[in-house]
């Protein structure tokens, strides 16, 4: 009896280890191909795409002076269509100030720490979404590209390492879902294979725009586990690995989701 | 920072159907919710839009609060004659927010 249960156990750890590769090139899929056509038209149609109110409100910032360096982003950046393009599909990038990768919205802080003598935005910020929104923008199509610099590579392992790595009182790791499960549902809902590509995107569920950062501490409280704190380290690292893991696919910021 | 978001046709031909998309930037707070607390949060929404065309009212809904954020109207008119589209929200908390756009019909 003992043995058979042994047995069973060993078959299931085999079949988990096969299951848990990464999921091949040639299938994968953007979060927008698992919503209903109603909510693709949504994103689709920068009319109805309600992310478009915060590209809006980003733009208007791009442009206003801030009051102690008396600059804005377009005094050092010029036209954002034309500097920003692209900027988005690599981010977290590495900061060689810090030593450590950045994301998009760190970097945007860091800019006007740096460069403008503006206080930093705080995180899910109206401001700061609708900065990282506008420049995200500006990369919609783009092939992504982060984590092509060297240096990142020890980030990116500690990135995948935190993404296959079992937490919570669920003792799920992302891999579990996202790697092994997205073809399939939960309550209703598909899984989807968990490709970064269109952040920050406007949530149905939340009814404003959330960071991708916002997603992932979702995604841990709901395996019942301890949320890092925005901007920890260990965010940005699965951000990282994240996107590195959707080279290659187009940017849809900012993007629908259900 | 309030702001919409508002499309319609620059140009159409006299007697043809377009269509109106309308969005606009607002929490729409149900007035149901608590917070940790207790304490009840006060009712924000927008509880009436409008749309004219030349002065003339063609378009109204009354919103309640089981309407989302950021509340996204469409609707047709048919067009006779070149002119300006006005829509107007209101709210409460003395939400009131304005924008037009414009037509020119051959």
């Amino acid at each position: 009896m003992r043995l058979a249960r042994t047995i069973g156990i060993a078959g299931m750890l085999a079949a988990t280890a096969v299951a848990a590769a990464e999921i091949p090139q040639e299938q994968r899929r953007s979060g927008l191909t698992f919503m209903t056509p109603e909510t693709q038209t949504m994103q689709n149609d920068d009319t109805a795409n309600p992310g478009m109110l915060w590209v809006l409100d980003g733009e208007a910032l791009w442009n206003r002076k801030e009051s102690n360096a008396g600059k804005a982003c377009a005094d050092c950046h010029g036209n954002a269509g034309a500097s920003m393009k692209g900027v988005a599909a690599r981010y977290p990038a590495f900061d060689k100030m810090l030593g450590r990768p950045v994301d998009l919205e760190q970097r945007i802080n860091l800019c006007r720490t740096n460069h403008q003598q503006a206080p930093q935005l705080a995180f899910e910020s109206r401001d700061l979404l609708a900065i990282t929104a506008f420049i995200a923008k500006q990369s919609r199509g783009t092939p992504i590209e982060a984590g092509s610099d060297p240096q990142l590579e020890p980030f990116i392992a500690k990135g995948r390492a935190l993404y296959a790595q079992r937490q919570g009182q669920l003792n799920l790791a992302c891999s579990n879902c996202h790697d092994e499960s997205w073809d399939k549902r939960l309550a209703g809902s598909a899984i989807t294979q968990g490709h970064a590509t269109g952040y920050p995107l406007y949530r149905l569920e939340w009814q404003t725009l959330g960071s991708l950062q916002r997603r992932l501490r979702a995604c841990m409280t709901g395996i019942r586990a301890q949320a890092y704190d925005f901007g920890s380290p260990e965010l940005v690292e699965l951000e990282l690995y994240l996107m590195s893991r959707s080279r290659g696919m187009p940017m849809e910021a900012p993007a629908v989701r259900p | 920072m309030p702001s919409a978001l508002v499309n319609i046709p620059k140009k159409a031909k006299r007697g043809d159907v377009i269509e109106i998309k309308t969005l606009m930037s607002h929490i729409m707070e149900t007035g149901y919710r608590h917070t940790a607390s207790g304490e009840a949060v006060a009712r924000d929404i927008i509880t009436s839009f409008t749309c004219r065309f030349n002065g003339a009212e063609i378009f109204r809904a009354d919103l309640f609060p089981a309407i989302a954020a950021n509340p996204f109207f469409t609707f047709f008119a048919t067009v006779t004659e070149s002119g300006k589209f006005e829509f107007e929200w209101v709210g409460d908390k003395g939400f009131s927010e304005t924008a037009s756009a414009s037509i020119s019909v051959e």
